[in-house]
């Protein structure tokens, strides 16, 4: 079981390559000392020694995917900002609230160093002016632990005004959100950053890389994403891409919840492991609670379609997830074994949803409500099937047409691949109908089951004749 | 594509299968409406930034990569785009979205002031599913909330649109309302302690696209389908905002701002929007009095205007013509103006007529190159030598600050005392009254001001910004301003409603005549026979109050022609009752010159007559007739007669939807200025800056119960650092002392005031300013002193 009560059945053993959690299992993985006596900072003094636009080609040749949900290259986000605009700025989102997720927690709190020096040589590389770190309201450790990381890394130097007696400077404000999941999308991050509502903005600009914080150049980069970076540049893009697969080189933590012998933070092989694996192999974690069935699980964090056992040999690799029904999201599996109740399943994720709307647009602030609503209904018992077709066109007026489901043999349907359309402006909408519809697809009789059986009622025709 | 675009910004695209000609930038949504393909919306306003908040407006668009739902007032028109509004697809996302927002909505359409008119109730008729899935309890609140002295809030109505947020932040730069809260229980609140107190909190509840909120003044009077309704110009100031007059059996019951692309975008301030109660007043005068030597008695039109008449030939008789004066016209419209002017000028034969009250500047301000409000919002820099345009012209504010928050113009602002636009400003330059001329060349020789005032198209703002000084240092600053930057074009920040227009069609001084000072002068000292106030209450409206009581006693007989027994008309012997707004058709002239149209909305009030149709009535008993018996023949006599106004007919106005704008006109006399010396200013005094606000105790608002409570009381305004020098605290009550009387007034820290520099708002509740002001002086100086 778990070494460290702070990190839930991380796991270290095993051969395989460490990029971001190799200080985990240090104690005192989070001090400046330890940090430094494990190789600390050699990242950024080999970034420093290069130019930052050798530093940028080395990033974009190991083409890190973006560790949010959204996978995209990170050096190539880098290079969308327009030359010559100033201040750009840098902002970390460190507001991980995706269901089931908690792998960035961990890494800003045993590790703050690391993700400070990937701000450096992120901010080093794109030419930035100035970094945000935004860190969840919600992580009272995290902000104390990269709190303190900021003032030693300032007090060594390694922030503030030039670093190392290099000309480059960049200054680093820690900013602590108020607790909302719509701020982990990165227009309402900037909103929020900026002192506003976080609610997010109006695309175009599909991408605050043009117009983002107080109208600047913005790069958001993921708490991951910008880890992977001290790792990079000591040991080069070649050793980094010889990890993983060509489309997705590396490592990724994945988050494992639910019922599992060992839930936890793992860091894995990205492209080749397989769910299977990291559900029931010996050095992950170690296959169902009690030897229990697999019902299903959610691979991508609680926003994503959920899976059922077939599609337990995908690797984590997005083009492989995406056409079977899905996505890698956040890299949170939330494992449900056969004892789970599914309609009540997706109605605790319905609520997390419809709560934690920011109430912008109309579908996904009466739709998730209605959702909600419905949902008790039918989980209470008190269902009827009206209610189970009126769950379905909510979902179409939330995401009009087919919505991504995993293939079923029991049930006779095909895959319906991602993407999927929708009338709001964020995720957030459909992320509140995508648990209803994955479980009325893949297990509609457990709703079945559950609808109110209407008794005949006695009716006594009065006045009938007798 | 064969043909190519003659304008780079031309682009074209098809809507709903037919070729649809647009401009880089616009939405589609605009375009579509352009074409007649109306797309439903709900948070979508023209004058607002699209903010994407109801979703309704999704619709299916081909950008090239084939049809997407996507909202059609976020996305902007690309050549070779396809849009198709009523694709299966986009009439399931409306009809979805039109459920979903009727989910939590009341459907208590029959007690909702908004029934009948109501964006939501219309477009669920049109674009709705036709049934609600929906048997869930709905969202409950308190309601309605007030959220200020005029708005009420039911959130329960609410659909969470962001207009009137958008509005109070946007647009009128009062973000006093905000969302709380979030998901499906976001709704709209105030700010703890801090009411929606914006002087344009009326348009929020006219763009409100469901019942959610309601002003005081219309709440449960009406149902849309009883409204009778013409478009008119409001005359409450001189911006002239488009508005429609509405009512219901005859009785006036809502004022709506039109949009006027020129003029006030569909705007209004409060002030005007309200005061229609001042019309169906109690206290209006229904019918001519004469006084008797003891009290006003009742009398027949033919008996006032006989008496008038006899009063006016013995006036004559007694002291010539020159005795004679009539002061006012502004209040009416150009109609009324133009008749007066011909009785005074033709029939009665004299040359004292005015319009202004002493707070504006020379009518011959009106003879330089004179900029249009989209001028003035479009130039590069807009110099204000002007009174708080967010307290006297508010319309005029929204635009000017438009221009600034977008950065399209730079304001350079010069004042006495810091204003509603100061915020927005590029430069405030403050100046204690008397040394504008100094500060304003100072401040052209600063490189930065010059670089920008030479990068041309100027626009200056003059209008009167303390009344308790002569117009002397303002004209002279302006001339400075007007010689650094030649080809500039002025806008005059003139505040009265019709101003512009009675000036112009002729309430002007005629050859040797007198202004309103030199006519209350004159009175004073017992040389005027016969004063005519026509809608002008002296006592009430003169800066210097001394002098206003002085004349009026000293004027052997007072006419007035009014709405209100005001001071002034109390003192009189005849008083002819006068018509008021929305009680007579004609035109109005707004201060950039543009003529429209006033409506009659409803019949005049008791036995009231318009203005114009007394002096016709007064000529033909001095025996005169002036020849006309429709307003439309006195309107295209204007056009045929006075100089600017060349083809401005009655037909021609009506045809034109912004109005016309009158050319110059010419024949204004400069006037020759008090030259007083300025003093400086004892180091133990204050300057005394006298400027006007929204609300104060003019007759319109004083008689609009809803506006009459906003007035507050007159106290006097100290910069917090010169408290302690005075010796007093915020609150205190101390002895304003100035060259003539001594007044008694509570203090206020402002840090909008200068230093040095006291200001008081006139025409308060309370002591009086204007007994503290000499208008022949060039500055009046005060000095404070504890009690």
């Amino acid at each position: 079981m778990s070494r460290y009560t702070w990190a839930p059945g991380y796991c270290d053993d095993g051969d395989r390559p460490q990029i971001v959690t190799s200080r985990f299992k240090y104690d005192d993985g989070y001090s400046l000392e330890r940090y430094l006596a494990t190789g600390g900072y050699a990242g950024l003094k080999a970034a420093l020694g290069r130019t930052p636009t050798e530093v940028h080609d080395e990033v974009k040749a190991a083409t890190i995917l973006g560790r949010g949900g959204a996978g995209f290259p990170a050096g190539t986000k880098w290079g969308l900002t327009p030359q010559g605009v100033f201040p750009r700025y840098l902002v970390v989102n460190g507001d991980e609230s995706e269901p089931g997720t908690y792998k960035d927690r961990l890494l800003m709190e045993r590790d703050p160093h690391q993700l400070i020096e990937g701000c450096l040589i992120a901010s080093y590389a794109a030419g930035l002016s100035q970094c945000f770190l935004y860190i969840r309201g919600e992580m009272a450790l995290a902000q104390e632990r990269v709190a303190t990381a900021l003032n030693e890394a300032y007090a060594a130097g390694y922030i503030g005004k030039n670093i190392l007696g290099t000309n480059f400077s960049i200054d680093i404000v820690l900013h602590w959100g108020a607790g909302a999941y719509v701020v982990g999308e990165e227009t309402a991050l900037i909103e929020s950053l900026e002192g506003n509502r976080g609610m997010p903005r109006l695309k175009p600009p599909y991408f605050p890389a043009a117009i983002g914080l107080y109208g600047q150049p913005t790069i958001v980069n993921n708490v991951e994403t910008l880890s992977n970076l001290p790792w990079l540049l000591v040991n080069g893009a070649a050793a980094y891409t010889a990890i993983g697969t060509e489309t997705s080189p590396g490592t990724r933590m994945i988050a494992v919840s639910g019922h599992v012998k060992r839930p936890g933070v793992y860091e894995i092989i990205n492209g080749t492991t397989t769910f299977r694996e990291v559900i029931y192999g010996e050095q992950f974690c170690g296959g169902i609670r009690d030897d229990n069935e697999l019902k299903a699980f959610i691979p991508g964090g609680g926003s994503a379609p959920w899976f059922l056992p077939e599609q337990l040999d995908l690797p984590f690799e997005a083009k492989m997830v995406g056409p079977a029904g899905s996505m890698l999201g956040s890299g949170a599996i939330m494992v449900m074994d056969h004892t789970t109740d599914i309609p009540a399943m997706a109605l605790t994720l319905v609520r997390f949803y419809a709560h934690e709307s920011c109430g912008k647009c109309v579908p996904c602030r009466e739709g998730g409500t209605w959702l909600m609503r419905i949902m008790e209904r039918v989980v209470a018992g008190r269902g009827t099937q009206r209610d189970l077709d009126q769950l379905l066109e909510i979902g179409q007026t939330i995401t009009p047409g087919q919505y991504p489901h995993a293939a079923s043999e029991r049930l006779g349907i095909a895959a319906a691949p991602f993407p999927f359309k929708m009338t709001t402006i964020c995720f957030v909408g459909p992320s509140a109908y995508n648990a209803v519809d994955s479980a009325l697809t893949l297990f509609p009789d457990e709703f079945q089951a559950k609808l109110m059986k209407r008794t005949s009622i006695p009716v006594t025709a009065v006045g009938a004749g007798s | 594509m064969t043909d190519i675009p003659v304008d780079p910004n031309e682009v074209r695209l098809t809507i709903n299968g037919h070729e649809v000609v647009s401009t880089k930038g616009e939405m589609v949504i605009a375009a579509a409406a352009r074409a007649g393909d109306y797309i439903p919306h709900f948070c979508y306003h023209p004058r607002m930034e699209p903010v994407g908040m109801c979703r309704m407006c999704m619709v299916d668009i081909d950008g090239g990569r084939g049809p997407m739902l996507q909202p059609a007032c976020m996305v902007p028109v690309a050549p070779g785009m396809k849009v198709d509004t009523e694709s299966p697809g986009a009439k399931r996302a409306q009809e979805g979205i039109i459920e979903l927002l009727l989910a939590n909505h009341p459907l208590d359409c029959p007690v909702c002031d908004k029934g009948g008119e109501c964006p939501l109730q219309d477009q669920t008729f049109s674009h709705g599913p036709g049934e609600s899935r929906y048997v869930e309890e709905k969202r409950h609140y308190e309601k309605p909330i007030a959220i200020s002295d005029l708005v009420f809030l039911d959130r329960e109505r609410c659909i969470l649109c962001d207009r009137c947020t958008r509005f109070a932040d946007e647009v009128a730069g009062d973000a006093l309302i905000h969302f709380n809260s979030r998901g499906n229980d976001t709704h709209i609140t105030t700010f703890p302690d801090e009411p929606f107190s914006s002087y344009f909190s009326g348009n929020t509840v006219q763009i409100c696209p469901v019942g959610a909120l309601t002003a005081t003044p219309y709440r449960f009077k009406a149902r849309p389908w009883d409204l009778a309704q013409q478009e008119s110009t409001c005359t409450t100031c001189s911006v002239g905002c488009r508005t429609v007059v509405q009512s219901s059996r005859d009785e006036l019951l809502r004022y709506m701002g039109v949009d006027s692309d020129p003029v006030n975008h569909g705007w209004l301030c409060d002030r005007g929007r309200f005061n229609f109660e001042s019309v169906k007043s109690p206290d209006r005068v229904l019918q001519p009095l004469i006084h008797d030597g003891t009290e006003f008695v009742p009398a027949t039109w033919s008996a006032a205007i006989t008496e008038v008449a006899v009063q006016l030939r013995a006036a004559r008789a007694a002291g010539g013509v020159n005795s004679i004066a009539v002061l006012g016209g502004a209040r009416g419209t150009n109609e009324d103006a133009y008749l007066w002017s011909r009785l005074a000028h033709e029939v009665i034969g004299t040359p004292n007529v005015y319009p202004q009250m002493g707070d504006g500047l020379p009518a011959d301000v009106l003879l330089l190159d004179r900029a249009t409000i989209d001028q003035a919002a479009t130039a590069s820099t807009i110099v204000l030598l002007a009174p708080d345009l967010k307290e006297e012209l508010p319309v005029l504010y929204l635009r000017l600050r438009a221009a600034a928050e977008k950065r399209r113009s730079r304001i350079i602002e010069f004042t006495p005392k810091h204003t509603g636009l100061s915020r927005y400003a590029w430069r405030t330059i403050g100046y204690e009254p008397g040394t504008q001329q100094s500060v304003v060349e100072k401040a052209l020789a600063d490189p930065e001001i010059a670089a920008q005032i030479a990068k041309g198209d100027v626009v200056v703002v003059a209008g009167r910004a303390n009344l308790a000084e002569t117009t002397v240092a303002t004209v002279a600053a302006l001339r400075s301003v007007l010689a650094a930057a030649p080809g500039s074009r002025v806008l005059p920040a003139f505040r009265r409603g019709n101003v512009v227009g009675a000036l112009q069609v002729g309430m002007r001084p005629g050859e040797g005549g007198l202004d309103t000072r030199s006519v209350l002068q004159a009175a004073a000292d017992g040389k005027i026979e016969c004063l005519v106030l026509l809608g002008a209450d002296p006592l009430a409206d003169f800066p210097d109050t001394d002098l206003a009581r002085r004349a009026l006693a000293g004027a052997r007989r007072i006419i007035a022609i009014d709405t209100f027994l005001t001071q002034s008309t109390q003192l009189a012997s005849v008083v002819l009752a006068a018509s008021a707004y929305a009680e007579k058709s004609g035109t109005t002239t707004n201060l950039e010159g543009r003529v429209t149209t006033v409506a009659q909305q409803v019949s005049p009030a008791g036995n009231t007559r318009p203005d114009w149709m007394i002096a016709a009535e007064l000529a033909m008993e001095l025996g005169s007739d002036l020849g006309y018996d429709t307003i439309d023949n006195v309107t295209d006599d204007i056009a045929w007669h006075v100089p600017g106004y060349e083809g401005i007919t009655a037909a021609a106005i009506a045809a034109a939807t912004d109005g016309i704008v009158a050319g110059a006109p010419t024949g204004i006399a400069p006037l020759a200025p008090i030259a007083n010396p300025i003093g400086e200013r004892n180091s133990y005094d204050f300057r005394l800056v006298v400027s006007r606000t929204m609300y104060d105790e003019a007759v319109g608002t004083a008689t609009s119960p809803s506006l009459a409570h906003l007035a507050t009381p007159s106290m006097v305004h100290l910069h917090p650092l010169d408290l302690g020098r005075v010796g007093t605290t915020e609150g205190a009550a101390v002895k304003v002392i100035g060259s003539r009387a001594t007044v008694v007034l509570h203090v206020v820290a402002d840090d909008s005031v200068l230093r040095g520099t006291v200001w008081v708002p006139f025409r308060h509740s309370g002591a009086n300013v204007g007994d503290l002001i000499d208008c022949t002086a060039a500055v009046n100086d005060v000095r404070i002193e504890n009690i």
